[in-house]
């Protein structure tokens, strides 16, 4: 995969223009997007208008920085000004924005340049990508697969080079699932970190929006640059030596249920740091076991609100899949409501516990390799398991508990299918999370 | 509300509005709010007042740590 990194060594040094690199994105759209389906829409004018205006300004001796000429894409959840933002649902097919969400304007300001919008599980209310009203995402790794979800094409498009990053959201996983199921890099930002506004909503106090990217320096850059101005850091994180580096082995239910495979290369990777100098001790999450009932309460809870109106005034609108989970969504009771959310602080405050005297958490980004399109359950240890319930299983907790968390890939399965490994740092310290994971990645890769 | 007078009531519901796919999903849920309804942390009236479980000093008491 082409990095941002390279490609904006060889932006700045003349080597290669923006138009250049854009084009070839748009390429690689027009030949695979036929059949992966990654793009709703495609803005190939406009970025292409993006692109020549970069070259003129880097060449005047004006380059703003490590993004300028850079071609990316946006969950088609993120508004754009000018451009449809549809949360792939035909309930929004007529929606245009009129303005930039805030993260948008933010990677416009860095000179980025966007050639589109990349399909989703309808309204990031799924896991697959299956339920979209623009059709269905399909694995570049193997189409008959799922990409994860929701953030799928997003995954699919670092994958294969349709754009060299691309922003998502995460509510229950919906960045890391399917960077490890494409074998990419997301980056769950701290939650409220960055701002969601400009973004549709799943549940207000879970989502997070973030990079997806083909290594952890790329994601880095792009997270970097979607900050306020004020927390942004102008120098790129270095890899933390694995001598000293202390990680928290998330021991207990999120290694209970784990493919063979995933289980095999999560932990060869462990060991291989260990080996390099990493001290890994086990800590639990004791209250881990609530954690799919408290989610599921809270999530519920949000979207009902959100998708009311439109349930009652074009239910025909949604795929039906999403249309009778946002159904069932509205029977939650208030009382269940408040108690997830005294789940929510608590599992918080576990996470906190278990980061006491480790620099991050580690563990597997996703339970299971990439599901067959229509997949119900999956092989795990201990027998089959929902799918539903597996892709969320390594992800949700960090959602709940608003830490930051990044996923990147770790090997194979025996067919081929990416592992996603996962960790997970301090409040208030991601670029420390950053320097682990670049730790991490320099050991996978060696 | 008790979750098998709600879970009644929903499936009534759901069968009016002309949604008999949600039946089998409202059991779902049922099983998922008896597991919050049964979580260890849920306060009791009658029993320790509430504390918040980010102090130190109540971290002991509830065996987290």
């Amino acid at each position: 995969m082409k990095t941002i990194v390279d490609a904006a060594a060889q932006l700045a040094s003349g080597k290669v223009t923006s138009e250049k690199l854009t084009e070839e994105c748009l390429s690689v759209i027009e030949a695979l997007n036929p059949k992966l389906n990654a793009f709703i829409t495609v803005t190939a004018d406009e970025a292409l208008q993006q692109a020549r205006q970069a070259d003129k300004e880097i060449a005047a001796g004006r380059r703003i920085g490590p993004l300028h000429g850079i071609p990316i894409s946006l969950k088609d959840l993120i508004d754009q000004k000018g451009v449809r933002t549809s949360a792939g649902s035909l309930v929004r097919k007529d929606h245009v924005a009129d303005s930039d969400a805030v993260v948008t304007q933010r990677l416009r300001d860095a000179g980025a340049v966007f050639v589109g919008k990349t399909n989703l599980h309808e309204f990031a209310f799924g896991t697959t990508s299956e339920d979209s009203g623009f059709g269905l995402v399909r694995n570049p790794h193997d189409a008959h697969r799922s990409p994860g979800g929701s953030s799928g094409g997003s995954g699919v498009a670092i994958a294969t080079g349709m754009s060299l990053g691309t922003v998502g959201t995460d509510t229950g996983g919906s960045i890391r699932i399917p960077a490890a199921a494409c074998g990419v890099v997301g980056l769950k930002p701290e939650w409220g970190q960055i701002s969601a506004s400009g973004v549709v909503p799943l549940s207000r106090q879970l989502d997070h929006v973030g990079p997806l990217a083909a290594s952890v320096s790329d994601a880095w850059l792009l997270y970097n640059a979607m900050l306020p101005e004020s927390d942004r850091i102008s120098a790129r994180p270095e890899a933390m030596s694995l001598k000293g580096l202390r990680l928290g082995r998330l021991s207990g239910y999120l290694f209970d249920r784990l493919d063979a495979d995933v289980e095999r290369g999560v932990s060869a990777t462990i060991d291989r740091m260990q080996q390099r100098g990493a001290k890994v001790v086990d800590v639990t999450l004791p209250h881990a076991h609530d954690m799919a009932a408290i989610y599921l309460h809270l999530v519920f809870g949000d979207a009902a609100e959100y998708h009311a109106r439109t349930l009652v005034s074009r239910p025909e609108d949604y795929t039906t899949p999403v249309r009778l989970r946002l159904e069932m969504a509205r029977y939650v009771l208030a009382e269940d409501y408040i108690r997830a959310l005294r789940g929510k602080a608590l599992i918080a405050h576990e996470v906190d516990r278990a980061l006491d005297g480790v620099d991050a958490l580690i563990l597997p980004a996703l339970a299971i390799p990439a599901p067959p399109i229509g997949a119900v359950t999956m092989p795990v240890k201990g027998g089959p398991e929902a799918v539903r319930t597996l892709m969320l299983r390594c992800s949700q907790p960090f959602n709940l508990s608003g830490h930051p968390a990044i996923a990147l890939p770790c090997g194979q399965t025996h067919d081929g299918l990416p592992i996603g490994l996962q960790l997970v740092g301090h409040k208030g310290r991601t670029p420390a999370l950053v320097q682990a994971a670049l730790a991490a990645e320099a050991a996978i890769a060696s | 509300m008790m979750i098998a007078d709600w879970l009644a009531a929903a499936k009534a519901d759901a069968e009016a509005r002309g949604l008999p796919e949600l039946i089998p999903m409202l059991d779902g849920l049922a099983q998922a709010t008896e597991r919050l309804r049964a979580a260890d942390w849920n306060d009791d009236a009658d029993k320790e007042t509430p504390r918040d479980p980010s102090e130190p000093v109540d971290d002991a008491a509830r065996g987290t740590r």
